[in-house]
This record gives structure tokens, C-alpha cells and sequence, in this order.
């Protein structure tokens, strides 16, 4: 009895990657010397070839959608785009905070691999299509993290954050198996789109229905946690400010396209006939995070818990297009609603990368750039990277002509399409009050004196002209988003 | 018949052992007492004629997970009297969250709600359930099963990088240099004239 | 012999007593009590003779003679020794954990008699022939370190419980080993089930001309045999790994407590661990049953007794083993262990699989 071989070439992207962190566990183990510059270089080329072939699946299925291994792997449009943003984005982090974590000997061969394993989970939860292996992937991505924060053992505040993290997030996993079971039980497959068929069978008030519905709120909990929005954002500005902040790097830019993939597989591709009852669920999560979000960054006086709670108001603010999809059973606006739900989160990830790695670059040997202090007359001190930080404000705060602002506008479109005036509303005032604590950065890089205690910049030249590249970016996309949100369209369209 | 009083024998051996798990005072003796619950739940899935699983629970949890926890808790200087102190505070939600299960797991078993399937067919008895999970696990589910390896590959990875710590002051010997040692580092011979009194 | 149809006759009397209900049920369960007496008994009595023999082994390999007072050539000395050790009193120290104290021993010889239960003593000759009798044999052998912990901790003894420490490590360490080296004979022999493993070593090139003991598993996986060996002296703690007792440092290790029937139950179930860890090494890698040369001359000897040879053989090399080298160190153990075996093993894992894909498959 033998079976047909499943497609391997449609999984390429994850293949080359786990091969590569495995190669690069026994190559670091022979690497010498301090800097440990061999095995970041492998690291840089098992990414560089990770992006390579999902660029090669995606010109070789042509955006059609494909499904391997038994119906557990999916490989559209929107995996592909995704896997290249978060491959792009671990290799920013990477080099962005290279200096800074051999400054603090952290730059060994584990975190290296551990990274490349956390990229994998994200990728695999991408192109999920059973609840199995999205849970894997979960797994894979959270246990990644959950070292990578505790990896500098010395800091009682890191190892702090790295214990809430992990009980909390075992307790999320613990929710979200919770809820997929329900869903199984009320289907009966795990298949993200036998699902999708059987729950489109379903009559309303059916048992099945009500199982349903009980297993999509854990479900939310679940997911809620992992994007970190109220009520379950607790773990988030602990977490941000304890990691070393590169790994906080790591943490607040790729895993947040993960869990937007993870809430567009689970959500869209698998309950989207229940959209009427997420939906509302989403509501209360969305509008909770950006009043809390916005309201509590302002009284914060460290920059990576301010950034934290601005993270949370940011997920808060991408619900919106998660939850304007679907409008009295109809889903005509669909697309253009998770287009821009998507659009706002590889948005978002880019100012998050730029606003942490200019903190990670800004700090130096024995020196932590995190207090709001520090930034204090950093235009005195260097006008370009101050000018770049302003711009990463600027987008943060949604200020035109940045990206952050087209990426405002087109979720508010959307959220007034589907009818929901109060809720664009609310979130354009609650986005007012979160301008406030963004300009406030502005106002100290620009308008204070530097403090006397200030130690010199010592950032190297690559990362600093990879960071102007970042910022410059959301300039670029601010002033023409049309082809980013053209990909987020057809991405979207190929689900 | 007979397999049913059994079935009701190590039911009734699992749950007092599951009991004495929480209540026993000592924890070696609660870790005893688990090992004894794994043991009975292994002999309830071979009744179900599931020897893979049965036997795996045994392999790895009797055999491997609970001789670790054994070797960590003999290590513990636990004082038992304070870990019980919660006890009757928590009680109370620890009876209304485990009364929730029940009610849950009761609806489930109801059957009314989820379609409870029918009884298997009893298989031949050549059948090897063994052969049939692995035929699953690298066929159907070979990428699930990747994953999690992965996984695997991960916590080792990292339970080495967070607690693997080279410490300057601590002896240790390089086996391949006491490999390569030769007869003429370690012994001189000297010639010495044999003396008398 | 007729014992099929003995049987037969037993089952039908015992479905007319007791009815269709509870006879058969009855009737299951007395003959596998019997079954069980008839493996266990000669068991016994072979560990009783191997205690002899290891004396008397290593004493001419120590140019001495051994026991030869008690009966002629000393052979009523372990008839004497029982004696002694059952009239002993068995003494529980003060502040020792009872009940632990007393099951400890118990856990100790359990699995080293449970796992008779799947090995074939001659073809169509196994008490219980189920399919996943290897997993069985694997996941039996790795209780036998629960003896030797719970000893050490109930005795409340600081040199038991450094013994129980030790021998909880080394013991969790080997079966690792122990278990990929017999993965991969289960690779080649495709089967879980003792006597298939012993009956596909009976097939290929060789054994199609008379030649068996070339095709058995000995030759090509000798590694693994060697791992297996290795990891079994560690497994059962016998020299030159038996830090867990280590006479010189920590004086009896776990069993520095005991006295009387309690220490003779650890002492049986080391020597009956070490007659089933070799009969296993027989089974897995020396074809079992069966004979070397398919001729008449050495098929004189019944297939019973050819296990029977091997496993003598197999024994005594523990005993010379143990006659001939000076104890690991503890470190020097884990790292045998960890840093040598496992690769290794996981190594010819992938070796063989490799080998099995190719044309040159010898195994099919």
C-alpha cells in the first residue's frame, strides 16, 4: 500500500527554513569568535534563501491557491505575501540589534536559531489550513518567544516577563485548544475549509450552532491574547519592557502578522458564516483596546511601555477592518475591509520595527535607550536619526502624508461602508488622544536639551541606513500606498 | 462480561489513585500514586485494544517523565503543611469549575449534541494498531508530525541556552586530551643505583 | 504432546462448572497462573545457579576456587544462602518510610519477571504473543530503576539516597540507548512481535544456504549489538557501571538498608534482569531458537536448548566483564551515555534506513 508523495514544493519557504536553523545549530557549534559574525551571516543567507523560494512558489503557482500534505497546508497569495513581510522583518530586527546584543552577550548561536524556529512557527501558521497545525505553529512561534525573552538570565525583569508570559500564554493556548475543540466536536474535522463547509450547512439555532458559537468565544480569547488586545493585553507592556529590547524588537513586528494570518484563517476562511456573531465579539475587544491603549500610554514615562500600550490601541484599531467585513449577511465590502485590516498590520509592523530598532540602535555598550529622558534633544545630537524618529511618530500618530495615516484612513473607510459610523467615530477621537503621547516624543527630541549624562551615539553605519530606509518607507507608501494595498487586495481575493 | 468487571475493577483503581494523587500528604507518595493512575489508564486502553497507546503512556511517563519528577521532588524540601493551606479557600471554586466539567463532559456523553459514533468493528486480530497510528503519522499527518518535532528541537534548544552555563571555577577534564596523552608526559623512568644499607 | 488438546478438555470442564458466563474468564486465568509458575520456577532456580556460577567464574579467573564446601563442588550453596537470607530478620529502620519501604523491593523484581511474558523460549513457545511485544519489553525494563528509587528514598539513609540519585540518571541515560539501538532492529525485522524479530533473522542470502548464524542481526548491526550489550550492563547497574551500589564510596548505594528477604528480592531481580537482558540480546541479535548451521548434527539439540546455550554464553560475559574492568567514574558514565551512544545510535538509525532503500536491501 503505498500512498502518492504530498506536493513538497508548494511548502519550499518552511522546508529551506527548518534546514537552515538546523545547519545553522551544527555550523555555530564549530563557528569562532566573539562576534559570532559567521553565524549571523548564515542566519542572513538561510533568510535571504527562505525569501528566494517563497518567491519561487509564488511565481511558480501564479497566486493560485493550493493545498498540500493532506489539506493541512495552504499556500495563496496571502501566506506567500506574508511569509516575505515576516522574513523581511526578522531580518531587519536581526540587524538592526546585532551591536546590541553582543554589547550584552546574547549574540549566541541559540538565539540565532531560535529566531529562524520563530519565523517558522509564523510561517507554518500562515499557511495553516487545520486547526492542527495552526496550533503547531502557535506553539512553535510562542515557545520560540517565550526563550528568547528569558534569555538574558542575569535581569530579574526579564526573567519576570518571560515567567508571565509563558503562564499566560499557556493559559491563551489553553483557551484557543479549548475552543478549537468545541469547533471539532460541532463539525467534526479539523480542516480550516471543511469547516467552512460544514458550518455553511448548519441551520441557525441548531445544538451544533450554540457549540459553535460557545467554541468561537474561546476561540477570540485565544486570539485576542495573541494580538494582545483587551481585556487580554496584560502580558504585553510587562513583556515589552522587561525583554532585552531587541527582542522586544523581535517580538512587537513579525508575530503580529502571524496572528493577523491566524485570525484571517480561523475567522474569514474557516466561520466566516458566523461573521454576524464574531463580529460583535470583535466590537468590544476593538473599542476597549483603543481607549485603554491610548488612555494608559500617556501616563507612561518608559518609551517601550509606551510603545507597548500604543501596540495594544494599534491591534485594537486593525479589528476595525476585521470586523467591517460583513454587513447583514452580505459580504460585498469584504475584501476591501481585510484588504485594509491587512495593509494597517504590515503597516503597522514597519513603524514598530523602525520605532524599536531606533531604540536598540540609540542604546549603547551598558546603556539602555528606554526612558523618555533619553531621547531628550536628540535632534541636538543627531538631526537625521532624530528627523527618521520624527517620521516614525509621525506615521505612529497617523499624521499625513505618512502610511500610518493612509492606513487609518482606509480602515475608517471601511468601517463607515459597513455602516458603523459610531465605531469610526469613536476610534478617530481615541486616535487623537493617542496623537498626543507620539508628539510628545517629537516635542523632546526637538524642543528640550539634551541631558548632560547623554553618552555618545555609537550606532554602526549599516543599521543606521537601514533604519532611514525603514522610515523613508512609510513616507513613500504614505505618499503612494496604491501597489502595497493593491497586494493586500489581491491577497486577500485569493483566499 | 468478564471484561467488563475489569473495566469496572481498574475504573475503580484509577479514580481512588486519581484521589489519593490530591490528597495524599506526602508527594513521593502522590507521585507514587500517579504512577499507579498511569498504570490502571494504560490497562483500561488495552481493553480498548489500543497496545500502541497503553504502551507508550507506560514508556513514557511511567518509565521516563515520572522517574524525572520522582528525582525532582525527593530533591525538594517541601513543606507540606504550607502548600495545604489554600486548600479550603480554593475549594469552593475548585468544586464549581470541576462541577462545570462534569456537567459539560455529561453533555457531551449525552450524545444529544455531538453525533457519538457508533462502535467501532471489531478488527482482525492480525491488526496492529501500531502499524496502522505510523501509517497515519508519516502519510496523512507527516506535516503536523514535522512540526512537531520542530518543537521538540526547540525546547531542547532552548532549556540548553537557559540553563547551560559554562562556570569558570568548576573542574573539568577534556577526555580527548587524556586520549591523546602519552606514556613519556606522565612517566619518567629513572635509573638508580641499588644502594646498600 | 498433547497439550493443546489438554487444554481444550481443561477449558470445557471449566465451562460446565461455572457456565459460558465466568468458565472460560476462570479458565484464562488459571492457566496463565500456571503458565506463569512454570516460567518463573526455573527462573528462580537459574538465578539461585547463576549466583554460583559468577563465583566460581570469577574465581578461576582469579586463579582461586570458589564455594566448594556446601554440598559437592559447593553445589548446595545457594540452597544455603536462600536459607540464611530467608531466616534473617528484616530490619526497618526508625524513621524509614514504611510502606515505601517494604514495596520498594516488589517494584524492583516486578519487571524483571512481567517481561518473561513476551519472549519466546522456542517457536509457537511465548506466554503471551502480542504485537507490540518489543514496546512491551522496552517500557518493562525502564520500571526496574523505580526498586532502586524508592529504596533509596524510603530507607532515609543519605548513602541510599545518593545510590537512588545515581541510579536514576544512569538508568533514565541508558534506556535511551537501549531503546534506538533496538528502533532500528525493529526497522529491519518490520515487526514489534518477539517471534517474527526471531524468525526474520532466520531469512536471506546465508540462512538460504544452511549458514543462519550469518544472517542473524549480530553481523550486520553489530553497533547496535554492542550499544545494546553496554546499555544493558548499565541498565541491570552491574560493573563495571554499578556506581549505584559502588562498594567503596557509598557502601551498598539503595540497598545499604535492607537485610533478610527484602535484600534477597533486589539481588533476585539484578541477577534475573541480567538473565533477561541477555536472553533479549539473544533473541534480538543471536536469532533466538534457532540453530547456527541447519544440519542434522546441530539439530540434535532442541531449539529450547540453543536459547538456552546462547543465553549461558551471553551471561557469562557479564561475569567475565565484571571480573575484568575497574568501575566508571560517575561522570564518565552520563557521558558514554549521552555523548557516545545516542549519536551513534541515531547515526545507524539513519544508516540503515538509507541501506534499506537501496538496492543492496539484505532485509526484504
Amino acid at each position: 500500500m503505498t500512498t502518492p508523495l504530498p506536493d513538497f514544493a508548494l511548502a519550499l519557504p518552511e522546508i529551506v527554513l527548518l534546514a537552515g536553523a538546523c545547519a545553522l545549530l551544527i555550523f555555530d557549534l564549530f563557528a569562532r569568535g566573539e562576534r559570532r559574525e559567521g553565524s549571523v551571516r548564515f542566519a542572513g543567507l538561510v533568510l535571504l534563501a527562505t525569501a528566494a523560494a517563497t518567491l519561487f512558489v509564488l511565481l511558480g503557482t501564479g497566486g493560485a491557491l493550493a493545498y498540500t500534505f493532506n489539506g493541512l497546508y495552504v499556500a495563496d497569495v496571502m501566506a506567500l505575501l506574508l511569509k516575505l513581510g515576516a522574513t523581511l522583518a526578522v531580518a531587519l530586527a536581526l540587524a538592526y540589534s546585532r551591536r546590541y546584543l553582543h554589547d550584552r552577550g546574547l549574540l549566541k548561536g541559540e538565539l540565532l536559531a531560535l529566531l529562524l524556529f520563530a519565523l517558522l512557527g509564523m510561517m507554518v501558521m500562515m499557511s495553516a489550513n487545520s486547526l492542527l497545525t495552526l496550533y503547531l505553529g502557535l506553539e512553535l512561534l510562542s515557545l520560540c518567544l517565550y526563550s528568547l525573552v528569558a534569555l538574558n538570565r542575569d535581569s530579574p525583569v526579564s526573567t519576570e516577563a518571560a515567567m508571565k508570559y509563558f503562564v499566560l500564554g499557556a493559559l491563551a493556548s489553553g483557551l484557543l485548544l479549548y475552543g478549537m475543540s468545541m469547533i471539532y466536536g460541532a463539525t467534526g474535522t479539523l480542516t480550516i475549509t471543511e469547516v467552512a463547509r460544514q458550518v455553511a450547512n448548519l441551520q441557525a439555532n441548531s445544538a451544533q450552532h450554540g457549540f459553535l458559537v460557545f467554541g468561537v468565544v474561546f476561540l477570540i480569547a485565544g486570539l485576542a491574547f495573541k494580538l494582545g488586545v483587551v481585556p487580554f493585553h496584560m502580558w504585553i507592556p510587562d513583556v515589552y519592557q522587561g525583554a532585552p529590547t531587541a527582542v522586544t524588537l523581535v517580538i512587537g513586528t513579525a508575530p503580529k502578522l502571524a496572528a493577523f494570518a491566524m485570525a484571517v484563517r480561523l475567522l474569514v476562511n474557516g466561520l466566516l458564516d458566523l461573521a454576524a456573531d464574531w463580529q460583535q465579539m470583535l466590537v468590544i475587544l476593538s473599542v476597549l483596546s483603543m481607549a485603554i491603549g491610548n488612555i494608559t500610554a500617556i501616563a507612561q514615562t518608559n518609551v517601550k511601555r509606551m510603545l507597548a500600550y500604543s501596540t495594544i490601541a494599534h491591534m485594537g484599531f486593525m479589528l476595525l477592518g476585521l470586523l467591517s467585513g460583513v454587513v447583514g449577511g452580505n459580504w460585498l465590502n469584504a475584501a476591501e475591509a481585510y484588504a485594509a485590516a491587512m495593509f494597517y498590520t504590515v503597516v503597522y509592523v514597519l513603524m514598530s520595527l523602525g520605532a524599536f530598532g531606533m531604540l536598540v540602535h540609540l542604546s549603547g555598550k551598558g546603556f539602555e535607550c528606554e526612558r523618555l529622558e533619553d531621547l531628550k534633544g536628540l535632534n541636538r545630537r543627531s538631526p537625521w536619526q532624530a528627523f527618521i524618529m520624527l517620521l516614525l511618530m509621525f506615521s505612529l500618530a497617523g499624521v499625513p502624508p505618512t502610511a500610518g495615516f493612509y492606513a487609518k484612513l482606509s480602515v475608517l473607510s471601511a468601517t463607515v461602508a459597513a455602516g458603523q459610523i459610531w465605531l469610526a467615530v469613536v476610534a478617530v477621537l481615541l486616535s487623537l488622544v493617542g496623537a498626543f503621547y507620539y508628539l510628545r516624543v517629537v516635542k523632546l527630541m526637538y524642543f528640550d536639551d539634551p541631558a548632560e549624562t547623554a553618552p555618545a551615539l555609537e550606532g554602526e553605519r549599516d543599521a543606521r541606513v537601514l533604519l532611514s530606509a525603514n522610515g523613508l518607507a512609510l513616507l513613500v507608501i504614505g505618499i503612494v500606498p496604491q501597489p502595497l494595498m493593491g497586494l493586500c487586495f489581491v491577497a486577500i481575493k485569493s483566499l | 462480561m468478564f471484561e467488563t468487571a475489569v473495566f469496572y475493577a481498574f475504573a475503580a483503581i484509577l479514580l481512588v489513585a486519581g484521589a489519593c494523587v490530591v490528597t495524599a500528604r506526602n508527594p513521593v507518595h502522590a507521585a507514587m500514586f500517579l504512577v499507579l493512575a498511569f498504570f490502571t489508564a494504560s490497562g483500561i486502553w488495552l481493553l480498548l485494544r489500543a497496545e500502541f497507546l497503553a504502551i507508550a503512556l507506560l514508556l513514557v511517563y511511567v518509565g521516563a517523565v515520572m522517574v524525572l519528577f520522582l528525582f525532582v521532588v525527593m530533591m525538594l524540601d517541601i513543606n507540606i503543611e504550607r502548600l495545604r493551606e489554600g486548600f479550603w479557600k480554593n475549594l469552593p471554586l475548585a468544586v464549581v469549575v470541576g462541577g462545570i466539567m462534569m456537567a459539560e463532559m455529561a453533555a457531551v456523553l449525552a450524545g444529544r449534541y455531538f453525533g457519538v459514533a457508533p462502535r467501532p468493528l471489531a478488527r482482525a486480530a492480525d491488526y496492529s494498531n501500531t502499524k496502522e497510528l505510523g501509517r497515519l503519522i508519516y502519510t496523512d499527518y507527516a506535516y503536523a508530525f514535522e512540526i512537531a518535532a520542530a518543537i521538540l528541537l526547540v525546547a531542547i534548544v532552548a532549556a540548553i541556552a537557559l540553563t547551560l552555563r559554562g562556570r569558570k571555577d568548576s573542574r573539568r577534564q577534556d577526555p580527548a586530551a587524556q586520549v591523546r596523552v602519552r606514556r613519556s608526559e606522565r612517566v619518567r623512568l629513572v635509573s638508580m643505583p641499588a644502594d646498600k644499607e | 504432546m498433547n497439550v493443546t488438546a489438554l487444554l481444550d478438555t481443561l477449558l470445557a470442564f471449566s465451562e460446565s462448572k461455572l457456565g459460558p458466563l465466568w468458565g472460560p474468564a476462570t479458565y484464562e486465568l488459571v492457566t496463565s497462573a500456571v503458565f506463569i509458575v512454570l516460567i518463573v520456577a526455573p527462573l528462580m532456580l537459574c538465578v539461585a545457579y547463576l549466583t554460583l556460577w559468577e563465583r566460581k567464574l570469577i574465581g578461576w579467573m582469579q586463579i582461586r576456587i570458589g564455594p566448594n564446601r556446601v554440598g559437592p563442588l559447593g553445589l548446595l550453596q545457594p540452597i544455603a544462602d536462600g536459607v540464611k537470607l530467608l531466616f534473617k530478620e528484616v530490619i526497618l529502620p526508625t524513621n524509614a518510610n514504611k510502606a515505601l519501604y517494604i514495596l520498594a523491593p516488589m517494584l524492583g523484581i516486578m519487571p524483571a519477571l512481567a517481561a518473561w511474558a513476551v519472549v519466546p523460549f522456542a517457536p509457537e513457545v511465548v506466554l503471551a504473543d502480542i504485537n507490540a511485544g518489543l514496546l512491551y519489553v522496552i517500557a518493562l525494563t525502564s520500571f526496574g530503576v523505580y526498586g532502586v528509587i524508592i529504596a533509596g528514598w524510603a530507607s532515609n539513609s543519605k548513602y541510599a539516597f545518593l545510590g537512588a540519585m545515581r541510579s536514576a540518571a544512569q538508568m533514565v541515560s541508558y534506556e535511551l540507548g537501549m531503546g534506538f539501538a533496538l528502533v532500528v532492529v525493529l526497522m529491519v525485522s518490520g515487526s514489534l512481535n518477539l517471534s517474527d524479530i526471531v524468525n526474520a533473522q532466520g531469512r536471506g542470502l546465508f540462512a538460504s544456504k544452511g549458514l543462519h548464524f550469518l544472517s542473524w542481526n549480530w553481523l550486520p548491526l553489530a553497533p547496535m549489538l554492542l550499544v545494546y550489550f553496554i546499555s544493558g550492563v548499565a541498565e541491570t547497574n552491574r560493573a563495571p557501571f554499578d556506581v549505584v551500589e559502588g562498594e567503596s564510596e557509598i557502601v551498598a548505594g539503595h540497598m545499604i538498608e535492607y537485610s533478610g528477604m527484602t535484600f534477597a528480592l533486589f539481588f533476585l531481580a539484578e541477577y534475573a534482569n541480567m538473565i533477561l537482558i541477555s536472553t533479549l540480546t539473544a533473541v534480538m541479535f543471536f536469532g533466538g531458537w534457532q540453530a547456527p548451521i541447519d544440519s542434522a548434527l546441530f539439530n540434535l539439540l532442541p531449539p529450547f536448548g540453543w536459547l538456552l546455550a546462547k543465553v549461558f554464553v551471553i551471561v557469562s560475559l557479564f561475569l567475565w566483564i565484571r571480573a575484568t574492568f575497574p568501575r566508571y567514574r560517575y561522570d564518565q558514565i552520563m557521558r558514554l551515555g549521552w555523548k557516545i551512544f545516542i549519536p551513534l545510535t541515531l547515526v545507524w538509525i539513519v544508516f540503515v534506513g538509507a541501506w534499506m532503500q537501496t538496492p543492496w536491501n539484505i532485509w526484504k
